[in-house]
This record gives C-alpha cells, sequence and structure tokens, in this order.
C-alpha cells in the first residue's frame, strides 16, 4: 500500500468498514485471486508448492517483471505502451550486435567493448521512447495509436540487425545478470526486485511520482496546477522504453539467444500483470505493489498449469478469461471508488 | 396579435423545488399560437427550470400543465417531443465529426427502402432548408470545421425546422456576431407568421426587446411582471429582474457604490490588444498591484477564453502580455505558474483531485518550492494545515479525500492551492458561485486581504453581485470586446447589466 492509500484509508475508515473495503476493492482482489490459484495449484499437484518451484515461478516473471516496472508508471497517467515488447526485442537485439559472435553467425555486426555496447543499447532504447514521448506530447498523437506505430518501427529495427540469423553473444556483465546466479539467487531476480523497488521508491517519495499520480488522475486539474503535463508524459514514455530495453537486453541472456520476435509474448504479459494487479486503467490508482501481486497471479497461473494435467491448448484460453475477469473488476472498482467520493 | 386565440400551452401554479429548495413558486405562464415570447431574469431565477418543465426534462413538479386546452402531463423529453416542443440548450449539442446534412438530420436521415442513407437528398434538402435560414454551407462539409457561430445558427436552424408547433430558444444569440443574429431574428418572425410559437431566453435584453412581442420576468422562482415587448424599456426591465427593497438576504447592489480611486501603483500585468479567434477582440487592460479588477459580462462573453490566455493555457491569435513589464508568451501553465500567475478557473471539477486527501489538492502547485527530489510529507501537511485554519476549512482534516467536502469548502482548497506562496497575479473565476452567504463572505475576506498584502487580482463573472462586492475597478465585456470601464465613480447593479 502506498502512503496515498493509507492517509486515503484513515480518512475512510472513519465512515465504517463497508465502504472503506469497497473503496479498497481493487488492491483487495488480486490479492484473493493470488491466494486462491495458489491454494488452488498446491491441493491439484503436489510439485507446485515447493521451495523449488517458488524459484521458477521468480525467475519465469522476472523480465516481465522489468518491463512492468516503466509500463506501471505509464498506466497510472492513464496512457499505454503497447511498443513495450518491440523496444525489448530490439534492445536485445542491439546488445548482441554491438557484441563479438561466433565465426558461425552471419551478421554483418560492429563489435565493440561490453560496457560500450550497453551503453548504445541503453540509448538506443531511451531514443525510441523519446520519440514515443514527442510524438504523445509534441504532435499529440494518443499513445495507443503512436506507441503501435513504434511497435512496428523497433521490430523493423530488429530485422535490419539480424535478418533473420540468430545472435549468442552478449556482453559479460549482460551474461552475468541474466543467466547467473549468487547464492543460489539470479541475478535476473535480485534485477527485478531491485528495479521494483526502486520503481516503488520513485513513485511514492519522490516529487515526480506525486506528479505521475496527480496527472493521472485529473489531467485537467494537473494543468491548472501549473504542472507541467506534457513533461510527465514525455518522462514516462522514456523510462518505459528503458525499463523495456534493461528487460529485452537481461532477456537475451537469460534465453542465451537473440532473435526477431522473440519478446511477443511479453506485451500482453506486461499489460496483464499491471492490470490484474490492480492499477486503474484510468489513472491515478495502483503502483508497483499491485503490480507486483499482478506479476506473482499470473506467474502462478503459467507455472502452475503446467504442473496440472490440462489440456496444452486450453491453457491459452483460461489465460485469457482470467485476464477478462480483471479487466471486469478493474472498471468495477473505480466505478465503486467513483460512487464513494461522490 | 394573436391574444385573441385561446393559448397552445398554459401553465397555471407550477411549484417545483430541488431537495428543499424551491425554484420555482406558483408560476403561471401562458404562450400563444404565433408568439415570440421572451423571458428575462437573473441567473437562478426560474427561466430554465420553467422552459426544462415544458420540455419535459423535469417531470416531477405540481400545478397544472396544458396543451390545446387539455391537461397533460410528460414523463419524458420524448413526450414533449411528440407533442410539438424542441428546445435548443445553452450549450451547443452537435456532432462535430459528421457533416452538416447529418447534424441537420441527426436521428431521422431519409433512407431508401433497404434502410440505407439517402446521402444526395439528405445534402439536397439540408441545403434548401439552411438557404431559407440565410446559411450558405456546402451541406458535405464537416460541421466541427466550421465557427462556432454558425454551428449554432445549424443546430437552431435544425429545431426551428423539425416541424415544432413550440420552440424554446435558450440563450441562442451569446456566440453570434450581429449580422447572425439578424439572420435568426428574421428566421423568427418568418416562423411567426407561419404560427409557431416562440419562448427566447436572453441575458442581451434588447435582443428581447426587439424579436418579442411580450415578455416575462422572473425573480427568486416567481413571475414578477408580463408585459407587451412594446409598452416597457429596457431600464423597466432591468428593475423588475434585480427588484427594488430588501428583500434578498445578501447586499443586493441595487444602489450605486463608490468606486475608489484608481490606484498608481505598480503594473502587474500589461495586456495589449489581445485577440482570438471569434471569442476576443482587441482586448487591452491593466491590473495593478493591490488592486482588484472585476470583469463582468454574460455567460460565453469571451471571459473564459481570456482567464485561459493569461494562464497558458489557450494561446491568443494575437496581442501580448507583459508581466512587470517582461513581455511573455507562456508555452504551458507551468510557465505561467513560474511567472507568478495563478488562476482558479470556475469548475473546480477543472482544478481539485476529487479522490486525493486535501492537504495534497493544498500542496500540489507549490511542491517544487517545498522539495527537490524527495516528497516532504509532514511539511505538506504543516502547509495545508495553516491553510485549512486561515480559510476555516470544514472538516479541518487534511487527510480526508477532497471528494468528501462540500462544494463551498473545496472552493476555498481550489483557492487555498496558491496562497502558501503567493503569485504576483491571482485570476479569479466565478470564485462564489454556488456558494452560501457564510462562505461567500469568506471568500470576500479572504480576497481582501490578498489584495492588501499588494497582489494584483482580477476576478471574472457573470454575476454582477460578486464583481460588486470585490472589485474596485470594473471591465465590462461584451461579445468578446470591452466595452466600458467603471473607475473612481457610481456603480450599481443597474449600471452595469445596463452596459453589458
Amino acid at each position: 500500500m502506498t502512503s496515498s492509500e493509507t492517509a486515503l484509508a484513515a480518512g475512510q475508515r472513519a465512515r465504517g468498514l463497508a465502504p472503506f473495503l469497497r473503496s479498497q476493492m481493487r488492491n483487495i482482489a488480486p490479492f484473493l485471486t493470488l491466494i486462491f490459484l495458489s491454494g488452488f495449484f498446491a491441493f491439484a499437484s503436489p510439485s507446485f508448492a515447493t521451495l523449488d518451484n517458488l524459484g521458477n515461478i521468480l525467475t519465469q516473471v522476472s523480465v516481465t517483471g522489468i518491463i512492468a516496472v516503466g509500463l506501471t508508471f505509464v498506466i497510472l497517467c492513464a496512457e499505454i505502451d503497447l511498443s513495450i515488447a518491440s523496444i525489448a526485442n530490439v534492445t536485445g537485439i542491439a546488445v548482441a550486435y554491438f557484441t563479438l559472435q561466433e565465426s558461425y553467425v552471419n551478421i554483418a555486426n560492429i563489435p565493440l567493448p561490453g560496457a560500450v555496447a550497453i551503453l548504445l543499447s541503453i540509448l538506443l532504447c531511451a531514443l525510441l521512447g523519446l520519440v514515443n514521448a514527442l510524438g504523445l506530447t509534441v504532435i499529440g498523437i494518443p499513445s495507443f495509436i503512436m506507441t503501435l506505430a513504434m511497435m512496428q518501427i523497433a521490430a523493423g529495427i530488429s530485422a535490419l540487425l539480424v535478418r533473420g540469423q540468430i545472435a549468442y553473444k552478449v556482453p559479460s556483465l549482460i551474461t552475468t545478470l541474466g543467466s547467473g546466479s549468487i547464492g543460489g539467487i539470479p541475478w535476473l531476480v535480485i534485477i527485478a526486485a531491485l528495479m521494483l523497488l526502486g520503481g516503488h521508491l520513485v513513485l511514492t517519495y519522490t516529487r515526480f511520482g506525486r506528479y505521475v499520480y496527480m496527472v493521472g488522475g485529473n489531467r485537467e486539474a494537473a494543468e491548472y496546477s501549473g504542472l507541467n503535463v506534457k513533461l510527465i508524459l514525455g518522462a514516462v514514455m522514456v523510462i518505459s522504453a528503458v525499463c523495456s530495453g534493461i528487460g529485452g537486453m537481461l532477456g537475451v541472456a537469460h534465453f542465451g539467444s537473440a532473435q526477431q520476435n522473440e519478446f511477443d509474448t511479453y506485451l500482453l504479459d506486461s499489460i496483464a500483470a499491471v492490470v490484474v494487479g490492480g492499477t486503474s486503467l484510468f489513472g491515478g490508482r495502483g503502483g508497483i505493489g499491485n503490480t507486483i501481486v499482478g506479476l506473482f497471479v499470473l506467474g502462478v497461473l503459467n507455472n502452475g498449469l503446467d504442473h496440472v494435467n490440462i489440456d496444452s491448448f486450453l491453457k491459452i484460453l483460461i489465460r485469457g478469461l482470467i485476464l477478462l475477469a480483471a479487466l471486469v473488476i478493474n472498471v468495477y472498482a473505480q466505478r465503486l471508488r467513483e460512487k464513494a467520493a461522490d | 396579435m394573436p391574444e385573441v386565440r385561446s393559448p397552445i400551452l398554459e401553465l397555471q401554479g407550477i411549484t417545483k423545488s430541488f431537495g428543499g429548495v424551491e425554484a420555482l413558486r406558483g408560476v403561471d405562464f401562458a404562450l400563444h399560437p404565433g408568439e415570440i415570447h421572451g423571458l428575462v431574469g437573473e441567473n437562478g431565477a426560474g427561466k430554465s427550470t420553467l422552459m426544462k418543465i415544458i420540455a419535459g426534462v423535469h417531470t416531477e413538479f405540481s400545478g397544472r400543465f396544458l396543451i390545446d386546452g387539455k391537461e397533460t402531463h410528460f414523463r419524458s423529453a420524448r413526450d414533449a417531443h411528440a407533442a410539438g416542443i424542441a428546445m435548443v440548450h445553452q450549450e451547443l449539442s452537435v456532432a462535430p465529426d459528421l457533416t452538416v446534412a447529418e447534424n441537420v438530420f441527426l436521428g431521422n436521415q431519409p433512407t431508401n427502402a433497404l434502410g440505407l442513407v439517402q446521402w444526395r437528398r439528405m445534402a439536397r434538402e439540408a441545403g434548401e432548408q439552411l438557404a431559407r435560414f440565410g446559411i450558405d454551407v456546402d451541406p458535405m462539409s464537416r460541421l466541427g470545421d466550421l465557427p462556432i457561430g454558425l454551428q449554432q445558427l445549424i443546430e437552431i436552424a435544425r429545431v426551428l425546422f423539425s416541424g415544432a408547433r413550440i420552440v424554446i430558444l435558450d440563450e441562442p444569440t451569446s456566440a453570434l456576431s450581429p449580422p447572425e443574429v439578424e439572420r435568426l431574428f428574421a428566421t423568427l418572425r418568418r416562423l411567426r407568421e407561419e404560427g409557431t410559437s416562440i419562448v427566447f431566453i436572453s441575458h442581451f435584453i434588447e435582443d428581447i426587446l426587439r424579436v418579442s412581442d411580450t415578455v416575462t420576468v422572473f425573480r427568486n422562482g416567481r413571475k414578477v411582471a408580463e408585459t407587451a415587448s412594446a409598452a416597457t424599456s429596457k431600464g423597466a426591465l432591468i428593475e423588475a429582474m434585480i427588484g427594488r427593497g430588501g428583500e434578498a438576504l445578501e447586499h443586493s447592489y441595487t444602489d450605486d457604490l463608490l468606486l475608489p480611486q484608481p490606484s498608481d501603483s505598480a503594473v502587474v500585468l500589461k495586456v495589449d490588444q489581445l485577440t482570438l479567434a471569434r471569442s476576443l477582440k482587441d482586448i487591452s487592460f491593466e491590473a495593478r498591484a493591490g488592486e482588484v479588477l472585476g470583469i463582468y459580462g454574460f455567460m460565453g462573453c469571451g471571459q473564459q477564453e481570456l482567464s485561459r490566455i493569461l494562464f497558458g493555457k489557450l494561446k491568443p491569435d494575437s496581442g501580448a502580455l507583459l508581466v512587470e513589464g517582461q513581455p511573455k508568451t507562456f508555452a504551458s501553465t507551468a510557465a505561467a505558474r513560474r511567472a507568478g500567475v495563478a488562476l482558479v478557473p470556475e469548475s473546480r471539477r477543472d482544478m481539485l483531485f476529487h479522490q486525493e486527501p486535501v492537504y495534497k489538492n493544498i500542496s500540489i502547485s507549490i511542491l517544487d518550492r517545498i522539495s527537490s527530489l524527495l516528497l516532504k510529507p509532514a511539511q505538506e501537511r504543516d502547509i495545508a494545515k495553516r491553510q485549512v485554519e486561515q480559510l476555516q476549512i470544514r472538516p479541518p482534516v487534511v487527510g480526508l479525500d477532497l471528494g468528501m467536502l462540500s462544494g463551498g469548502n473545496q472552493q476555498k482548497v481550489a483557492l487555498a492551492k496558491w496562497l502558501t506562496y503567493p503569485p504576483k497575479l491571482l485570476v479569479l473565476c466565478e470564485p462564489t458561485r454556488g456558494m452560501d452567504v457564510g462562505a461567500k463572505n469568506d471568500v470576500i475576506n479572504i480576497v481582501r486581504d490578498l489584495r492588501a498584502k499588494g497582489l494584483a487580482i482580477i476576478v471574472l463573472s457573470t454575476e454582477p453581485e460578486t464583481v460588486l462586492s470585490l472589485a474596485d475597478r470594473i471591465l465590462v465585456l461584451k461579445r468578446g470586446a470591452l466595452v466600458r470601464e467603471f473607475r473612481n465613480e457610481p456603480v450599481s447593479k443597474d449600471r452595469l447589466l445596463e452596459a453589458a
């Protein structure tokens, strides 16, 4: 719970428990879903509720988690970023492109020192995020359309860089962070946890974080309060792209290869994690705490379905239905809150 | 004259209340065939409420409602429509992305046997209808591309030619240019010849006197006068509207009030030949430190646009703003804030965060003054507590969600955001609208305090009382142009209304 929510809770508690619970529905519902799913899979499969499997789940959600940090900022501002997976992909490919590959890899790449390769790749994703930002704020293209175009642009750059080939080598730092571990804990999980923590601290304790919530809560009022709304919206688009880029680089190391379309499923997963967690699609409500719960709901669901004997084609449908249910709750919770505020 | 015929519409003893407050008290109203009936009265006098009863928008009321001598009770606007009653509301209700022809035929486009829209027929007929109204536009052009006045004329034309027997026009001329008003009046007169009855609500008393046969005056939910237009005058109508004698609780500003000597303190804001499309024409004025400048005008006179330009939310087409002598072109509201300009818009919803606690609403505009990177919630709460105390905001709990405060208290919060680090120029739009007497007095005192501290304050309002209770100097804005300045001279509600 963020501090804003505790303050809010204090105000609402004065009016009785029922309205308080109603106003907190968006935080409670995802948590109940998580407990229910965990209980169900633990009951259905003996191999689910083990420490080993918890490690698996954590590793499986890490890349999604890194990407979802930035996306949480964007959705809190009532915008959307559909280019996250493509930007992750192109950044992962770029860092491989700037690394010396084995002789059998047939890519006309530019090998550079590891640090330079990483820096250039981060610059690349920041630049793509900046293009999103300018399209949204200066030209005024709705983020949905702007990032849809960026999704294609980033995919296009990826295609040009690898030309249908697969690259394997990335700088050693990336290899360690993406696939190594320390004391039995994968670096990838540690990085994801640190980035989620960082996102939470920024959103909760910094002035910028407050602005994000206020712009998402009522953009008109933010403008009438003399905030530079465009600057804040631009910043969240860049943050989203950079988080995606980091997720992409580590993902490439984690998978062991860099190729076209390898992050496609991460678009839906990241949006699902943020929204299932209870962050409002209308902006201004939710946060990294919600995203973490959402990540676990998704992780438990994906992982748990592998532990029970179920038609693998049915799994896709089940995931879709769970996402739909979360969206219904998201919209419904918003309505309850508006009623409570009236 | 149509007096000999029996009324097409007759209301007897209509009383309507909203949550215990009576908006209409025993009102009688009759409308004859082929009559143009003007309605005047201050904001909240009950004109619009009565018209909404006639148009079937308000269905709960007491009293008798007769059409063609038969008692009727509408259950919805659709019933009223079926009975031949149509209304043009004050706010534009057109579909800007559709063509002119589609707007004219909104809801009943001509279709062929297959149910497909007959575009060519629709365009032709729409063109013919508009031509009767003196409007020459391509029926297939997008409505939103046309000027606002033309859009409004097209909406009026749509209703006038919808075949209704009774047409209600609420404030139709405020966005129209003089030649457009002429066209509208010519059409109204022609429809009168054809037997249509028209109710015409307007703040522009000259317009009412020119076009209507009969005028009815409302005050405080009562009908206070009904007279033939030819037998009255602007002055007599204004007097009837605002009433003499102390029946109102508040200071009614009917008597002359002497404005003080103009201040010769430093000029904080200079506005030079500001022009914005159809909203503002060549506006120039100055606002000085320690002075409250009132800008009065009717709804749609350009006040809203002017206030938005001062705060960097709208860009003027031409003209200059100078803050303390420095020319400024605000790229954003943030730039205006940094230059020392603050705005409280007329709508609280636009200014406040209803789902956030009071203290965050108060601190949002000054966060960059109290923290560079990390928030300081304790300090924010302290600042908010001080403001809540000073402005007597109730309940005095800074952690409460703003949405739980009453309207008047929310309005005070909207002011409080700007007061911790006072700006150089404070622009207030309708600062006391919808407030009870106590809250109004609180706001008046706050504004006086700020003036004493040396702020330049601009108060824009469509309510004469608001301007009269606050201003040291008053400008009157009429259809986008400054038409009169009151300074160091007697002023009253009559004089303001007369000028506007």
